[in-house]
Formats: C-alpha cells, structure tokens, sequence
C-alpha cells in the first residue's frame, strides 16, 4: 500500500458525511411546493421497497429461507407487529429452515 | 416536560435500534474478515466503520485501498455510491421541525443510513432528533464492534447465524412501509412497482450493469417523481389559494 489508509479513511468521512449534512442543514422550512413535496413524501418508500426487493433474496445461504424471511416480515408488518418483532420473527424463520435446508 | 418527551424518544430509538444494531454486527462482521483478508489491520478497519456508517461505501473502500487507487477516485466512488443518503437527507428535513438547532441537525445527519433513515420514517409524523440518538447509541457500537471483531477473529461465527441476522435488517424495512401502504392504497402500488421495477434492475441483461447505488437513485427519481407528478399528496391544511394549474 503505496497511500496512507487514514488519509483514504479521513476522505471517505468527509464525503459520506457532506452529502448527508447539506440538505438537512440547508433545507430548514417546510417546503410549500407540492410537487417537491410529495416527492419527498414518497421517497422513503420507494427507496427503501427498491432496496429490499429482491436484494433480501440474496441475503441468506438459501433463496427458499430468504424468501421465507420475506413472507414472514409481510406477514407480521401488515397484522401490525412492532419493528423488532418484525425482524427477530423473519430472523428466526430463516434460522430455523437453515437448520433443515 | 420537554425533557421527558426526549427521554422517552431516546429509549424507543434504543429499542428500535436493536434490531439494527444485530443486523449490523453480522454484516460488519463480514466486513472485517474481508478487510483483514485484505491485510487491513483492525484499528483502522474499526475507525473506517466507527466515521462512514456505511456498508456498501466501505466495501468499496477495502478494494480501493488495496489498489491503491487516487484520493480522488476515493472521494468520486464514495460520492455515488452514497448519494441515495442525499435523498433521504431532503426527505428527512420536511420531518424535523423548522426551529431545531443547527448542532441537532449536525447528530442527526451522521445517523442517516438506510436502516436509521428508515425507521426515523417509521416514527411518527416529526421526528425527535432522540429517537436518532437512541438508535445510533445501540447501531454505531454495532457496526464498529462488528468491525473490528471480523479482523481480529475471523471466520468464527458458523453461516447460519449471520444468514438468519443479515435478514432482520430487510425484516426492518419491511416493517416500516407495510404499515402506511396498509392505508393507502396508492403507495402500496408505488411499492409494488418499485419492487418489480428494482427485480427488472437487478436480473435483465444491460441495465443489470447499473451498480446498485445507481440503481436506487434512478428508480427512486423516477418512481417518486411520477408518483409526484401523478398522485401529489393533498395541500397542507393551512388555507392556501392554489390558484396554479396541477400539472
């Protein structure tokens, strides 16, 4: 290694944190338009389906239990099940197929 | 008063924070070994963790670094790897309240991940900058623990275990837009839409090149925008004379 690793790691920081720092510090009023607003309305959800889908597929030894921790999450989000509930019970579905799989 | 109303944001961020924060363990986990199989020694693995929160960014790093690539195409990679934090940055200012001051929006700004991002969404109509700190104080020892635990010890932890703890973070985001799509039916379908889309992304030859950063810039652009444009949500309750066309 040629470079200094905490000259790249000291890089990386400011970066990542610059682009988390500027919108919130420099949007401080509530948007009136509504165009922008509905935007932002429904960027977390599209984000976060888009991250999810079908990454959560890939993310365990086998498809069959990835997708089995998905059924579940669905399941247990939509009968109104709190956050952690929701992810100990799709963590414990894909545990417990692994043992068998 | 006030002070309670923080304190008990703090507590339900630490409890909402557990889950990620044994998400994180796992995924930090394979970090470390990667970057101890990269001959990354663990302070500096654990410090790269503890200032970035970020997991594809520092994935990317570890090759970088290894190459010895230019400070330069360092800052170039982070800056598109991350930029989905931009978004969810703009999105997160309409959910602070306009008077917070200027420090509290510094905190909440390093806290702003997929996961930590995704259940301040989660959390109500306004989001008390507590409820980030809750979360960080559980997620950041997480993630920086992992982290160094994954270079010193290597392959310890058998597959099955960080198989079923890589699943609580989706488990997570699911939580977190099924409720609101339960009661409305148009974001349900932009849901729905941007799965299918994001599985389009991900599998069809061509467009499955796009990095997976990219990728959730580009379908949350376009599938927000339209939505936007399509369906805007209805105007504030304050009585403003909308006298422009909706376009």
């Amino acid at each position: 290694m040629e470079q200094n690793i905490y000259l790249y790691i000291f890089v990386m920081a400011v970066v990542t944190y610059l682009i988390r720092v500027l919108p919130l510090t420099l949007i401080r009023k509530p948007i009136k338009n509504r165009t922008i607003r509905s935007f932002l309305y429904y960027v977390p959800y599209v984000t976060l389906a888009v991250m999810t889908f079908p990454s959560i597929l890939t993310a365990t030894a086998s498809i069959y239990s990835a997708a089995a921790g998905l059924v579940t999450a669905l399941i247990l989000a939509y009968i109104g099940a709190s956050l952690f509930q929701v992810a100990v019970g799709a963590c414990g579905i894909v545990f417990l197929l692994e043992l068998f799989l | 008063m006030k002070l309670e109303t923080n304190r008990s944001w703090y507590q339900k961020g630490i409890r909402d924070g557990i889950p990620i924060a044994l998400g994180y363990l796992a995924v930090s986990f394979t970090l470390g070994i990667a970057a101890g199989n990269l001959g990354i020694t663990a302070f500096p693995a654990a410090l790269m963790s503890l200032t970035n929160l970020t997991s594809a960014g520092e994935f990317a790093a570890l090759g970088l670094i290894t190459a010895g690539a230019a400070y330069t195409e360092m800052a170039g990679t982070q800056l598109i790897i991350n930029l989905r934090y931009f978004l969810m940055s703009c999105a997160l200012s309409q959910k602070l309240p306009a008077n917070l001051p200027f420090f509290h929006r510094l905190l909440v700004s390093y806290g702003i991940t997929d996961e930590i991002f995704g259940i301040a969404i989660g959390a109500g109509e306004k989001l008390n900058p507590f409820y980030t700190y809750g979360a960080l104080t559980v997620a950041v020892p997480g993630w920086t623990l992992g982290t160094w635990l994954g270079v010193v010890s290597g392959n310890v932890l058998p597959q099955r275990v960080l198989s079923a703890l890589n699943v609580a973070l989706y488990g997570m985001f699911t939580a977190v837009i099924v409720p609101p799509a339960r009661k409305e039916k148009i974001l349900a379908g932009m849901i729905g839409v941007s799965m299918a889309a994001s599985l389009v992304f991900t599998y069809f030859p061509g467009i499955s090149q796009i990095s997976s950063g990219m990728r959730i810039i580009l379908l949350t652009i376009l599938i927000a925008g339209a939505g936007a444009i399509l369906f805007p949500i209805p105007e504030e309750s304050e009585n403003q004379t909308q006298d422009q066309p909706t376009s």
